[in-house]
């Protein structure tokens, strides 16, 4: 009896995964077309959700199969380096990553690289760079520069007393944006103006909780720098709490569409929009370029950045949130 | 009458791992037919290279489950192991062989240490080890710096070299592997200490009423279960070629998976070591058979929640009617 419960499940069980890849199959093209992956971060943030959607379009235009995959968590390595291997088992002629850890995955992308495969890096960098054999990407040091270019704008020669709430130590896309900050803001680090600095991994709580914890240190901090725009809205909460919400400016980094509007109502005063979409797009074309016997793609290609405010100041190029939230992502 | 009817076939069903190796089995037809890539000696190969870490661990997970416990910081441990070794190599110039053996030996402290806690204060395996996998995973970040530890010497990574087996490419590390399940299956069936963990496991006050020193056998499991996470930690520098302060997050909770899916009661004192590799490959089977498919790898995700449940109302159900 148990063993036939056991077999009915199973098949059950079965037949779920038949579905799911029937289903996959009808939307993409027929077996034995030219495959090429993508490997995010995670699967849920929506950066990636929009930059998946970019690779699907690209590669239902240029008749290719679009394998994916992710890792469990920011930072999980172990995961995109089983992901990498599988794909190249698969036969994709490209993969495209945001690597998760740009050091530990060098390893697994030289195997592929060294099996034939076009390895494209999209948002964040290999450590070397030259690992992968492009990369296509915001440049991080001028989305942070533009904010802090901005930032200097609008404190119209205030005397500034900045919290910054950065992403994580050793993550190169979090020590650019905040190295481009300070350079735009036209300040070294070490400077004695940032009187606070906490790490918030991205995170909305992290950086309430952050917030919190620089205004009990620094109750008079009046311009705040964050690495993205969910540090950004946990920084706002934490101020509103404190009845501080109206002079104090915070800036921010993403161009997501919860950020976008976030800047419309005024809870972020400008942030630097990126575009993770075309990323994506412009990866899988070059995989598909250099599949039909073309060159293989190389170098750095930016993907450009655009300062997002509906309170320009003078001096500094920005676009109001109507574009933005025409641009946004999530 | 009842006795006389236990025939072979009967016997195959109420096997614990009977269950789990059709599912492997049937996985493995249904990826043979959807994938011309799934039924290669490489693609083999390759799925065991993705399995061997965290089957590893999850015969030290066994171990602890089969004596009623249960191990969530095995993982972190594995993560501070593989740090130790690859910083004391590089950073601190230790020759290789020495730093894994420093290595290996914190990650059996560790488990010493999570031996002791359980008996000697009484505390439940839950608790201390939940405990210990925030103590580890903050030592693993304070220790390492946040830094990927890169150009290991040639030692550290050996066992992800490959050698040829009838014309297929296998790492040394799944060897290895393979070799401590079976070891392990050995030492379970064959000798007292193997039978006197599943008394533990059935019945801690029977255990102790016929003479076993319960306090003392927990105490060596949980150190032997560390001791095979150093062997794991080992197996991830090889794989990975660096040492990962992030590694081993979610793999407390996958080496359980394994040691669910291969048959082995969650109460304890029931299933086998095997059944936990044959766990782990179902898991690596469908990772890399839908990936050749395809289809994005949440539904690898779904599909193992679903056979995990599976796995446990299975296990209910035969102790119901075994009781």
């Amino acid at each position: 009896m148990i063993a036939r419960l056991s077999a009915g499940l199973l098949a059950a069980a079965l037949l779920v995964t038949g579905c799911g890849g029937g289903e996959q199959k009808a939307s993409t093209s027929s077996a034995g077309s030219t495959k090429v992956g993508l490997i995010t971060k995670t699967e849920t943030n929506p950066f990636f959700v929009k930059m998946k959607e970019g690779a699907q379009t690209a590669a239902k235009a240029a008749g290719m199969e679009l394998l994916t995959a992710a890792g469990k968590f920011d930072g999980d390595n172990a995961s995109q380096l089983t992901a990498i291997e599988n794909m190249v088992a698969a036969g994709v002629k490209g993969i495209l990553i945001t690597p998760n850890d740009t050091k530990a995955i060098v390893p697994a992308i030289k195997k592929a690289r060294d099996a034939g495969v076009v390895v494209i890096a999209l948002d964040t960098p290999t450590d070397p760079q030259d690992a992968t054999d492009a990369l296509f990407a915001t440049d991080n040091l001028k989305a942070g520069e533009l904010i802090g270019e901005y930032a200097k704008g609008a404190m119209a020669g205030k005397a500034a007393k900045i919290a910054t709430l950065d992403l994580a130590p050793g993550i190169t896309v979090g020590q650019l944006r905040h190295d481009g900050f300070l350079k735009g803001f036209g300040i070294a680090e070490g400077d004695p103006s940032v009187v606070c600095s906490q790490d918030t991994r991205g995170d909305q709580a992290k950086g309430q909780e952050a917030m919190e914890n620089c205004l009990q240190k620094a109750p008079d901090i009046n311009l705040v720098y964050t690495i993205n725009e969910p540090a950004a809205l946990g920084a706002y909460t934490a101020l509103k709490a404190k009845g501080r919400e109206k002079d104090v400016v915070i800036v921010s980094v993403d161009g997501g569409c919860t950020g976008v509007k976030a800047v419309k109502s005024g809870q972020i005063a400008a942030t630097s929009q990126q575009y993770p979409l075309k990323m994506a797009e412009d990866g899988v074309k070059a995989v598909a370029a250099f599949a039909k016997g073309g060159a293989k793609p190389k170098g750095y290609t930016d993907t450009g950045v655009t300062l997002i405010t509906d309170k320009a100041v003078q001096g500094v190029e920005a676009k109001d949130t109507a574009f933005g939230l025409a641009n946004c992502w999530g | 009458m009842a006795v006389m009817e236990a025939t072979l076939p009967r016997r195959i069903i109420t096997t614990p791992t009977a269950g789990p190796l059709g599912a492997l089995v049937l996985a493995c037809v249904f990826f043979a037919l959807n994938s011309d890539q799934f039924l290669t000696g490489g693609n083999f190969s390759l799925i065991i290279q993705q399995v061997m870490v965290v089957g590893t661990l999850a015969i030290g997970q066994t171990l602890i489950i089969l004596t009623g416990g249960i191990d969530l910081s095995n993982g972190a441990i594995m993560a501070f192991g593989g740090i130790v070794m690859t910083k004391l190599a590089v950073t601190s110039g230790l020759p290789p062989l020495l730093a894994i053996a420093a290595g290996i030996a914190v990650c059996a402290a560790f488990g010493l240490a999570n031996g002791m806690l359980v008996t000697k204060i009484s505390l439940p395996p839950f608790i201390v080890t939940l405990g210990m996998l925030n103590v580890v995973f903050a030592l693993t970040h304070i220790y390492s710096e946040d830094q990927t530890v890169t150009d290991l010497p040639p030692a550290l990574t050996i066992l992800g070299q490959t050698f040829k087996l009838g014309g297929t490419n296998v790492t040394y590390g799944s060897l290895l592997t393979i070799l401590l399940f079976l070891f392990f299956a050995y030492v379970l069936g064959q000798t007292a200490w193997g039978r006197h963990v599943y008394a533990l496991g059935n019945s801690q006050e029977v255990a102790r009423l016929t003479g076993i020193r319960t306090q003392r056998l927990t105490i060596s499991v949980y150190t032997i279960a560390g001791l095979v996470y150093g062997l794991a930690a080992l197996l991830l520098v090889s794989r990975t070629g660096v040492g990962d302060p992030q590694a081993g997050q979610t793999d407390n909770l996958d080496s359980i998976t394994a040691v669910v899916l291969g048959g082995t009661s969650l109460f304890g004192g029931r299933g086998l070591v095997l059944g936990t590799l044959i766990g782990a490959l179902i898991v690596g089977v469908f990772r890399n058979g839908l990936q050749l498919m395809g289809v994005p790898s949440i539904y690898q995700t779904l599909i193992t929640g679903i056979l995990v449940i599976l796995a446990v109302t299975v296990d209910q159900l035969s102790r119901r009617r075994t009781r």
